[in-house]
């Protein structure tokens, strides 16, 4: 994906990672901009199924060429998905950022969570 | 980890060709240098199969000239000087008197008693400082001439022919240098490069080196930045001063020992002589990883040792590396693992170079 875009039904977090909220549960992945900083991911290595995530720590990396990055949990829960695909074609975190590129999903262990993160529009502007 | 002001750092004549061209710029050894255009896989690759451009203005340049110009140079760097005839280039280290490596050099003798010699742009001030304080005795003067020149490395198996088109003369052969008109501008040509594959660079005036920079991206080669110029050393397993050298370590467990001569006297070569007869306890080894995982510099090598620069090689698709170990786990094939945050990645000694190109 060549231009920045920030879809308006996700909820970001300043770390530059993203949620997709569905009632208790939700999908994690990186932003636009996170992908864009990073440059070409060459490998990720999905947390396993039943990890818990606490809201504002690292629960995985993303690798890219040059560097690796630790990617931090939007909201707390326990994962009950992981995106087995990107084990054979990483680069898809850069393609296609707020689909295929999804990392996590993720049950929430606090919905009210949800609350402390932003929209599309807060984060767009927290980047200027 | 918040970069030190833009305004603080040094800046390349090409700087605003940098920009034009879309790259990600970064602080680098106090200056700030294109880390990427495209993308460090594409631009390594262009390098590996066609022509890439590198701008390394930012290395320093000394000149030491006069009539102990040799015998200079021949006390400070580890190789023997007298073997450059006028027009060539050699690689050699620097080291201070216990036989760590001060800095990891290119000198080109320009004539008799003229030689340039161009440092890494974090050792530069440092070189130039050690030069001088050595330089008492000799009637030779130490020039610093980084403000003097910037720097292309025109990089690739296209290379060649690419450079040949724009200029008025033969090119030198690898290893050599000549003065030369190229893309309009005068230029020093130098056969010589860090990337494992042939080609030349060139040393040319600041101001001339926006033009010429159009000029060689005209003719089609690839800008590529300092990412993809790691990368491609790393396969080449060419070292990275402050990364593979440094001043804990001696040149021959860095594999340097080639451009060692200690009966030439230079500083440190009693250490260095010493190092060699008992030989060292670490070596620096090239590794691969059997995929997953790629180890970066810092990580442990399980049972001593540490890896000194690690990357993911795009054109071996895995991560690579260069790791001291212990002398008796230097074969290759052997297999080891490294820390690589808390997961054990088992990694196995690779034959230099990692990557090898085809023509050689």
């Amino acid at each position: 994906m060549a231009e920045a875009s920030y879809p308006g039904d996700l909820k970001y977090h300043a770390e530059h990672d993203w949620a997709r909220i569905d009632g208790d549960e939700a999908t994690f992945g990186i932003t636009w901009y996170a992908q864009d900083a990073l440059g070409e991911v060459v490998f990720f290595e999905a947390p396993a199924v039943g990890t818990t995530v606490s809201k504002d720590e690292a629960y995985t990396e993303v690798e890219s060429v040059k560097a690796v990055s630790d990617v931090i949990a939007p909201l707390s829960g326990e994962i009950v998905a992981v995106n087995e695909e990107l084990a054979a074609t990483p680069e898809t975190i850069n393609e296609d950022p707020y689909g295929a590129g999804w990392l996590v999903k993720v049950q929430l262990s606090d919905p009210s969570e949800v609350e402390s993160l932003m929209d599309a529009s807060a984060y767009e502007a927290s980047l200027e | 980890m918040t970069p030190p002001p833009a305004e603080t750092l040094r800046r390349t004549p090409l700087h605003p060709a940098h920009v034009a061209a879309g790259a990600k710029l970064t602080p680098f050894a106090g200056w700030e240098m294109p880390i990427q255009y495209t993308g460090i896989r594409e631009e390594h690759l262009s390098v590996r199969r066609h022509v890439g451009v590198f701008d390394v203005s930012h290395m320093g340049e000394i000149e030491t000239r006069g009539p102990d110009a040799l015998a200079l140079l021949q006390q400070l760097v580890s190789n023997d000087v007298r073997k450059i005839p006028v027009g060539g280039a050699q690689y050699s280290v620097l080291c201070n008197e216990s036989g760590g490596v001060l800095d990891d050099l290119f000198t080109y003798r320009l004539g008799e008693c003229e030689f340039l010699t161009v440092t890494n742009a974090s050792n530069h001030e440092r070189d130039l400082a050690w030069f001088r304080a050595h330089a008492e005795g000799y009637d030779a003067d130490v020039l610093d001439r980084r403000d003097d020149f910037a720097m292309l490395a025109v990089q690739g198996p296209e290379a060649r022919p690419l450079a040949q088109r724009l200029c008025d003369g033969p090119l030198p052969p690898r290893f050599h240098c000549t003065e030369r008109i190229l893309a309009g501008a005068p230029a020093l040509v130098c056969g010589t490069g860090y990337t494992g594959e042939d080609g030349v660079e060139l040393l040319l005036a600041p101001a001339d080196a926006p033009p010429v920079w159009d000029a060689l991206l005209a003719a089609g080669a690839q800008p590529a930045g300092l990412g993809a110029r790691d990368t491609l050393r790393l396969e080449a397993c060419f070292h990275l001063y402050g990364n593979d050298l440094s001043e804990d370590r001696d040149p021959i467990g860095a594999g340097l020992g080639w451009c060692c001569k200690e009966t030439t006297g230079f500083i440190g070569s009693a250490a260095v002589a010493a190092a060699r007869e008992a030989g060292p306890s670490e070596k620096l080894i090239p590794f691969v990883i059997e995929w997953p995982g790629i180890a970066r510099q810092g990580n442990a090598v399980v049972g001593g040792g540490v890896v000194t620069s690690g990357s993911f090689s795009p054109c071996l698709e895995r991560g690579v590396g260069m790791a001291y170990v212990s002398a008796e786990r230097t074969e290759p094939g052997t297999r080891f693992e490294i820390d690589v945050r808390g997961t054990m990645r088992e990694a196995t000694v690779a034959r230099k170079p990692l990557y090898q190109r085809k023509d050689t």
